[in-house]
């Protein structure tokens, strides 16, 4: 069946039985499920009545027993370590080792530095895996078909409403933290390895059946305010390090001197100036990357022409939108996750910069998250196609290596989307005829700017009005395309065999695309 | 001209490729190729490089494409510089430019 | 394959130049976009000495193969002492590029020597004869104090460049703020320049890092009267353009001028009066026309001459 975005849903993928029940429908366009009622799926959980002095207990391998893990449960982790993660490692490490199989990882994202997973699948012993990210060797094994079931692939967003609603259920939540109390009160500040944030595991403290919290520096009672209640928390073990400091807090990336980034950067802001939403409390989220992050550089100097300031950003925080603020031009900073230190020290001392939930962030079955209140986001793709669908999954080899992030969230709800990525990376053609996967539907991209050009989404004649008065020079995005293949050639179409080894949810949990099992190269 | 030695040209480097050509006396164009872009642009590459090594006359060698996305205007100057290396030809002659080399 | 590119303008609008290593493919593939007015595609100093063979390789299906649009390419040879130049210009031609530049000139009899294997490669390459055009880069003193007959050597050249950086090591002195080391350099070539018709143009800045001195040196270059400069990244593009860019007010003049000579030209009359009272003679024509042309390409020009 095609879903709304033309994509071939195969019925292999559409029979896939999630945990409430719930059947799996082909995406069918932005705003499907909007008004819909949904009842949200609350954990078993145990009476602490009788007073216990602490909940700590001696090592991991003691809370898997504790927590009774056996086979095919699912565990959860978070991802604010980042590439500095000791985490996933140490816990599948211990599950394996006690022999338990068939073990499901729902992992807000999963990266580089797991790739001893990728064992586990390989020996069977972790059948599924639930994540935003997939990288590295486990996106290798995943792409060959190694894993038993199909990897579903969520946003940010889209996670925290499948755990809500129950189309995953947590049994055990395994939750690092820079510093927690005996009772489990965990915060992301004070610690070792300090990440800022623990946005992302509050959904997993508060609908896992059991929760864990991992943790190298204990403090005393009461380490508050938490971002972990430890009233949500079983049991608490400490370690000799959760994570590799330095890879869990990058240093400032600094800004691009890349002339192409720097260039799409300018016109991206000037992109933004031109909108009508560009006026005094305006808000805004870009990401980490080079041509991203640079945004903000060129969007001050914009701001001060016209005299206004930014109300809040959100997002991914870096150091650089903290500067903006010490300035005095932007009002709140709302944090989901820090990408480098200087972030991490920010909200370790501004007061005007908070903490939020990934389910305030940016979950589209609340009553109205962070992102549906944005006007402005500044995104990169991998590939973008003449629909303005936008893959951020699979390399052009097909296999997987990215995240869909915060990606489709942001996309969906702020009033202005743009896209910003280079017309080519080596030869690959960025802007394409069809993206190898759909992680980010069209219906939700507005603006791609490019090395070559700016394409405005014809379903958005307002920016393309606001674009046009403020003579921003745009064109079909069929020609930055064909300008595109143009310069690297028409690439032959990759070769899949039949196996489905990764679902893309849409935010709304219908399916926006399926990634097959990657034929290789034959030489013919 | 022909070949007498291993002529290289081209870098590791991204949008470039490194083509080594190694003379032989019979058996073909033996081409291994390795690619970043294999699954999309393989064929194409394969196909720039044969057709670059026929203009040359080169009818037997061991050929190692080593690809990072190069386009083919690149792949082409690579092979011929490959070539013309291999040959051990005054690099400062007077080159065929639009004949054998276009 | 691209078309054959059309036939250079030798003089056309030429405010920024900008150098790419010819052996770099990421860089030359699509040097254009930045929207310099013209690149310099190096076969010297940015080229290895083991590598100037490979880079012509390069530079050729450049050439042949990269739509540059309405971007000059112009391909900086090795220079005259050395054993590669003749090939540099074989395969220049070949190629088609629009212009050679001739490093480290010294005297008329460099450019001529040019000029002859150039005409020879034309020949040889069934390309019309004259067609491709020459700039002179002046990097020595001697090559400063010859200004005048280098550039009046050869009807293909559309310009001299100062080179900045060996003519420095030559004069013994470091690069100083305001230019004072360089001010008999730039004023003698530009001298010579306006003398025999050609353009000038000033030389590279090297601090990238360095905002507020680029701006200033493009500054003096604008009042010195420079037709353009040379740039070593992307970044320098936009402000040269910026600061060449003329003022509404040169604009509105240069309007005035070029539609009152229009109107008279066609009765014959050579002197007239614009309405605040100046006397304009043809003189004032082609600066007028300048000023017009320099505005379009800033993308200020809102009339409709």
């Amino acid at each position: 069946m095609k879903n709304a975005v033309g994509r071939e849903i195969p019925a292999e993928a559409l029979a896939i039985e999630l945990k409430n029940g719930r059947k799996y429908e082909p995406y069918q366009g932005k705003g499907y499920r909007d008004g819909k009622y949904i009842k949200k799926a609350g954990p078993t959980t145990k009476i602490y009545e009788n007073p216990q002095e602490s909940k700590i207990l001696p090592s991991i391998r003691d809370a898997v027993i504790a927590c009774g893990i056996k086979d095919g449960m699912t565990v959860s982790f978070h991802h604010h370590f980042r590439n500095g993660d000791y985490i996933v490692n140490m816990v599948m490490k211990e599950i394996v080792a006690l022999g338990i199989k068939d073990i499901t990882i729902a992992a807000s994202s999963l990266g580089d530095a797991h790739d001893p997973i990728a064992e586990y699948i390989e020996q069977g012993i972790v059948t599924g895996i639930q994540t935003s990210g997939i990288r590295g060797k486990m996106g290798d094994v995943v792409s060959h078909g190694k894993l038993k079931t199909p990897a579903i692939l969520r946003s940010h967003g889209g996670r925290v409403r499948a755990i809500e609603e129950g189309d995953v259920h947590i049994d055990v939540a395994f939750i690092g933290a820079p510093t927690s109390d005996e009772y489990g009160n965990a915060r992301a500040l004070g610690g070792k390895g300090d990440c800022g944030v623990l946005s992302y595991a509050v959904v997993d403290s508060e609908y896992a059946d059991k929760v864990v919290v991992i943790t190298d520096t204990l403090v005393p009672y009461p380490n508050f305010p938490p971002s972990i209640h430890g009233v949500n928390v079983d049991y608490v073990v400490k370690v000799d390090e959760i994570g590799n400091p330095k890879k869990i807090a990058s240093a400032a990336a600094r800004m691009t001197q890349n002339p192409r980034d720097l260039m799409m950067a300018e016109n991206t802001a000037k992109v933004i100036a031109a909108c009508p939403w560009f006026k005094e409390g305006f808000s805004f989220q870009t990401g980490a990357g080079g041509p991203s992050l640079a945004v903000n550089r060129f969007l001050e100097p914009l701001m001060d022409a016209k005299g206004i300031k930014m109300s809040w950003a959100i997002g991914g925080i870096t150091a650089a939108i903290c500067e903006l603020q010490r300035k005095g031009k932007v009002g709140k900073i709302i944090d989901v996750q820090d990408f480098d230190t200087g972030a991490i020290e920010d909200i370790r001392t501004n007061p005007n910069h908070y903490e939020m939930t990934a389910s305030e962030y940016a979950n589209p079955a609340n009553k109205g998250a962070f992102v549906n209140k944005l006007d402005f986001v500044v995104l990169a793709a991998l590939e973008v196609d003449i629909d303005f669908n936008v893959n951020v999954i699979t390399g052009s080899d097909g296999v997987l290596r990215g995240a869909p992030g915060g990606h489709p969230d942001t996309a969906e709800g702020a009033k202005c989307c743009v896209i910003v990525t280079p017309l080519t990376r080596g030869r690959m053609a960025t802007i394409c005829e069809h993206v190898v996967t759909v992680t980010t539907p069209g219906d939700c991209v507005d603006v791609v700017v490019t090395d070559y050009g700016t394409a405005v989404n014809p379903n958005r004649p307002d920016i393309i009005k606001a674009l046009d008065d403020a003579g921003i020079k745009h064109v079909p995005i069929k020609e930055l395309q064909e300008k595109a293949y143009s310069l690297v050639g028409t690439p032959d179409d990759l070769q899949w065999k039949d196996k489905v080894v990764a679902i893309l949810e849409a935010r709304d949990g219908t399916i926006l695309d399926v990634v097959k099992e990657i034929k290789p190269y034959e030489d013919k | 001209m022909e070949l007498k030695a291993v002529g290289t040209a081209g870098t590791l480097e991204s949008s470039d490729v490194m083509i080594t050509l190694e003379p032989k006396d019979s058996g073909g164009i033996d081409l291994t190729l390795e690619s970043s872009v294999i699954n999309q642009y393989g064929r194409q590459i394969k196909a720039q490089v044969l057709a670059s090594l026929e203009r040359l006359g080169v009818k037997n060698a061991k050929v190692i494409v080593n690809d990072h996305g190069a386009l083919d205007c690149t792949i082409k100057a690579r092979v011929e510089c490959a070539f013309y290396r291999g040959c051990q030809c005054d690099m400062d002659g007077k080159f065929d430019w639009g004949g054998v080399i276009r | 394959m691209s078309l054959p590119r059309p036939k250079p303008e030798r003089f056309r609008l030429r405010r920024t130049m900008m150098f790419m290593n010819a052996q770099k493919p990421g860089l030359i593939k699509d040097a254009y976009i930045y929207g310099a007015d013209s690149i310099m595609l190096d076969l010297e100093d940015a080229v290895a000495e083991n590598q100037k063979d490979s880079a012509r390789f390069s530079l050729y299906h450049a050439l042949k193969e990269i739509d540059y649009g309405d971007t000059e390419v112009i391909v900086r040879i090795n220079g005259l002492d050395t054993p590669h130049w003749k090939e540099d210009i074989r395969v220049c031609v070949a190629g088609g590029c629009d212009g050679i530049r001739i490093a480290k000139t010294e005297s008329a009899q460099d450019v001529k020597t040019v000029d002859e294997a150039v005409t020879e490669a034309e020949k040889e390459f069934g390309v019309e004869v004259g067609r491709t055009l020459l700039m002179a880069a002046l990097e020595s003193p001697k090559g400063v104090l010859n200004a005048y007959e280098i550039c009046q050597a050869s009807p293909r050249l559309f310009g001299v460049a100062l080179s900045g950086g060996d003519y420095r090591k030559c004069m013994q002195v470091k690069v100083i703020p305001g230019g004072i080391e360089m001010l008999f350099a730039r004023g003698l070539m530009l001298n010579a320049a306006r003398a025999a018709g050609i353009q000038c143009f000033d030389t590279v800045f090297t601090n990238l890092n360095d905002d507020e001195g680029f701006r200033a040196e493009v500054k003096q270059n604008v009042e010195m009267g420079f037709d353009g400069k040379s740039l070593i990244n992307p970044k320098q593009i936009p402000i040269v353009h910026e600061m060449l860019a003329p003022t509404q007010k040169e604009i509105a003049e240069a309007e005035k001028i070029v539609r009152a000579y229009r109107e008279h030209a066609s009765e014959g009359v050579g002197v007239f009066t614009l309405d605040n009272g100046k006397m304009i003679d043809i003189a004032f024509v082609p600066g007028a026309e300048r000023v017009i042309k320099l505005a379009k390409a800033s993308g200020i020009y809102e009339g409709d001459l």
